[in-house]
């Protein structure tokens, strides 16, 4: 180091945040007396403008060289405080931030103890910005392309904001068509569109916008890169019927030879049969069929009349399709993909699986579909309308053995199915519930309406379903017994029919998503965004984005607004053309390195290259994304890493210590 | 169990803690944001990965007057560097027989696994550490 280290410590109350349990002003005096500090502050808030002007001002003033503020996170304000060093003309990474905020006040009760252990921080930060050296932020141009993972509603949005301000979107979909769950609907709430026509001209224009590539039938299988320069690649599951020759006619479902359809249609959630060879639903996007390999009598048993085959004038039919992957390059990567709902056999009480006449409410938005197996008018399974339903709230959420969570959507769903049950059917509708939790746009008014309308609002949570009849009024009925908590009592009420309000959980293989992407997950598995309030659509990951209930509970509006702020941030990035990488890169010493290769072998992003030459290791910067695995291994102590120097390190353990 | 004298009662163990970026530390984060309460005596230094856990910077902590090591990293399978934290798994096992043969109590080391949601984890491990060592007593090994 050329120069004697003038160091400037700025010490945050952060209101009572941190002075409320950190006695500040000592910990300003003991800062002081540290060796290398010329001037230590304290300040109410350091990330304001004022907070901000001090530090400037000392820069100028004292001749400071060096900076550590003691606040909050560096995952909050380190940006901040770089940016203020770099304005004072200092360069940023002579800054470091201790943290007593997360790290000491919130999680410490007694306040000299918390002083004490700020102290020590504060001194580990002290000794290691001394250390520290001035590096430059690497630049690196940025792909404008786009990549959006889930075509449900928030994926869709997200693709069409981006595609409309003129961005290339590829958009990647598991199922056969976009859509998601919103195209199992029939109505929304609270305004009873129907969701079909408010969905379908924005699957289409997906389908016709120019700037949009769509790959159904797809999932991401890697992600390599980094923000601005991701490489994506995407496994194309076989269709069997070649997309680009299909004209959509489905005459080859018409004549395959299987007369019936007698596979359980999983866009039907089961409910309904299809083909070996299908589209999920009649608006389906791409209008392309699928042909099933665990179905068809052909890709089975490599047997059979080929009717199919016959019926297509375009001889789109291709059994010898394979799986194939597509690599694509992107700079910024929106995921969508979505939720399930809880499974109703977790909670056996309430006989679904078991007792007849019990369905999901996804299943009833199902039987409330036109285009559904019972064509929009819920039956009986002896084909009669049923006298009396039931819907039961809060089915695995609210629940402590199940998800502890309020799923948010489920109350007005609820609503909207007692509504359509009752207009279809003229069924007594009841609902049980625990809380009615209504808070919306339109969404109290829709709660009045119903009340007016005349369904049976019954507070309590449902003990069980039985078909256990205790009088003859019960007999064949499905009895649900709830405690009436607004009255006072347990009751009995006989239905004909029961519908499971379930809540949203994470997708199956959202773990599997987090890995590829680098996300991370909340305890109830949704994906973590950056921030909840300040970053919500953002995460940890640069470049990468969530929109929609991937990241918790939600409902269309709010997943459509959240796909559009997505949207909008994946735009700024990808419009500034630039990204800046930290300057965290390992490097080697020349004059150390034994040529043994040892770290070749440890680097997980091959960043690592041999000079034959002069044999020793090469660092390639712009793979290196600084992890330091590299630095411990090299037994010749050759490599070191930027800003996480070894030496900086020790320094900052000893400091801590001591 | 023996009667803990005064003195031993008043021992409180210097941890230092080496965390993880984007797990531990974020886990860290968030027990404070949660407001959970633990022992204050770990002290905590960020790293960008486990893998990045040099077995000198755990020397160097017991030589500095440490009586016990916490490193942190994501759970295996999730680390953000790919595998940097099954490199600090094997580290650490190699670690704990050299600090054996140092007369260093091996358990005076820990690696915990703990993701980014996990702040309750980090409450535990920092507790259940601080008391462990309060029963193991101060490190006597120190360079001479």
């Amino acid at each position: 180091m050329t120069e004697a280290p003038r160091t400037g410590v700025y010490v945050c109350d952060c209101g009572f945040n941190i002075l409320g349990t950190v006695d500040v002003p000592e910990v300003v005096r003991y800062a002081g007396t540290l060796e290398g500090v010329s001037i230590a502050r304290e300040y109410k808030f350091m990330c304001s403008d004022p907070g901000q002007q001090l530090i400037k001002k000392d820069v100028h003033e004292l001749g400071l060289n060096r900076l550590v503020v003691a606040s909050c996170s560096p995952w909050l304000h380190e940006r901040t405080f770089r940016k203020t060093a770099a304005d004072a003309g200092l360069n940023p990474f002579l800054f470091h931030m201790v943290n007593i905020r997360e790290g000491v006040s919130w999680v410490t009760a007694d306040k000299a103890a918390a002083t004490e252990k700020a102290k020590a921080l504060v001194r580990g930060g002290v000794r290691r910005v001394a250390l520290q050296e001035a590096l430059e932020v690497r630049r690196e141009p940025v792909n404008p392309d786009v990549l959006v993972l889930g075509g449900g509603i928030a994926g869709i949005h997200a693709a069409l904001t981006m595609a409309n301000a003129g961005k290339r979107v590829i958009l990647v979909e598991r199922e056969p068509s976009i859509g998601g769950n919103m195209a199992r609907f029939d109505k929304t709430f609270p305004t009873l569109d129907c969701s079909s026509c408010i969905l379908t001209p924005k699957m289409t224009e997906v389908k016709d916008h120019p700037n949009i590539t769509l790959y159904t039938y797809s999932e991401v299988v890697a992600v390599d890169g980094f923000v601005g320069n991701f490489e994506v690649t995407i496994e194309r599951k076989p269709r069997y019927v070649r997309e680009d020759l299909c004209t959509g006619c489905l005459k080859c479902v018409e004549e395959c030879v299987y007369r019936d359809a007698r596979f359980p249609n999983a866009f039907d959630l089961g409910l309904a049969k299809r083909k070996p060879v299908y589209v999920p639903f009649p608006q389906a996007v791409p209008l392309r069929p699928v042909i099933d390999p665990r179905d068809c009598l052909y890709l089975k048993f490599g047997k059979c009349k080929l009717t199919c085959v016959d019926a297509c004038e375009r001889d789109a039919i291709d059994f010898t399709m394979k799986a194939e992957q597509v690599k694509v390059q992107v700079g910024a990567i929106v995921v969508a993909t979505g939720f399930k709902t809880f499974d109703a056999r977790r909670k056996p009480q309430y006989g679904y699986g078991v007792l007849p006449n019990v369905y999901t409410s996804l299943e009833a938005e199902r039987l409330l579909s036109p285009t559904g197996p019972m064509e929009g008018v819920p039956r009986l399974k002896d084909g009669a309308l049923p006298k009396a339903v039931g819907i039961i709230h809060c089915v695995g959420s609210r629940d402590a053995n199940t998800n502890a969570y309020c799923s948010k959507v489920c109350c007005m769903y609820s609503l909207k199915l007692a509504h359509l049950v009752h207009e279809r059917t003229g069924a007594e509708v009841y609902n049980f519930y625990i809380d009615m939790r209504t808070p919306g746009k339109g969404y109290e008014e829709f709660y009045k309406k119903l009340l007016e309308e005349g369904a049976h609002l019954i507070r309590g949570r449902v003990a069980e379903v039985t078909n256990a009849a205790l009088s003859k009024g019960e007999r064949g009925k499905l009895v649900i017994r709830v405690e009436d908590t607004l009255a006072g009592f347990v009751r009995r009420i006989p239905v004909d029919m029961v519908i499971l309000s379930v809540g949203m959980e994470p997708q199956a293989d959202a773990q599997a998503v987090r890995r590829t992407l680098n996300l991370s997950c909340g305890s109830e598995g949704f994906f973590t965004e950056l921030h909840p309030k300040l970053a919500p659509v953002s995460t940890a990951t640069d470049g990468v984005f969530i929109a929609g209930a991937c990241q918790g509970p939600k409902d269309i509006p709010d997943s459509v607004a959240q796909a559009g702020a997505a949207a909008a941030e994946a735009l700024a990035l990808v419009d500034r053309g630039m990204v800046e990488v930290q300057p965290y890169a390992a490097l080697v010493d020349e004059t150390l390195c034994s040529g043994c290769k040892i770290c070749l072998g440890v680097c997980p992003y091959d960043a690592i290259g041999f000079d034959a030459e002069k044999k020793v290791a090469r660092i390639t910067e712009v793979k290196c994304k600084g992890c330091g695995v590299c630095v411990v291994a090299c037994p010749s102590a050759a490599i070191d890493q930027r800003h996480f120097r070894t030496q900086v390190i020790m320094e900052e353990v000893a400091g801590v210590l001591a | 169990m023996m009667q803990a004298t005064a003195q031993e009662a008043r021992f409180e163990p210097r941890i230092v803690a080496l965390f993880c970026n984007w797990c531990t530390y974020a886990a860290a984060d968030l027990a404070g944001i949660s407001r959970m309460r633990y022992a204050p005596n770990a002290r905590i230094v960020r790293v960008m990965c486990s893998g990045r856990v040099d077995p000198a910077f755990v020397l160097e902590a017991f030589r500095s007057g440490a009586d016990g090591v916490l490193i942190g990293g994501c759970h295996p399978g999730d680390c953000h560097y790919k595998e940097g934290n099954y490199k600090a798994m094997r580290r650490v096992a190699l670690l704990r027989k050299v600090l054996t043969d140092f007369g260093i109590e091996p358990e005076r080391l820990r690696l915990e696994w703990i993701s980014a949601s996990e702040a309750d984890k980090v409450r535990r491990a920092v507790d259940r550490m601080t008391e462990d060592l309060r029963k193991l007593g101060p490190l006597t090994w120190r360079v001479g």
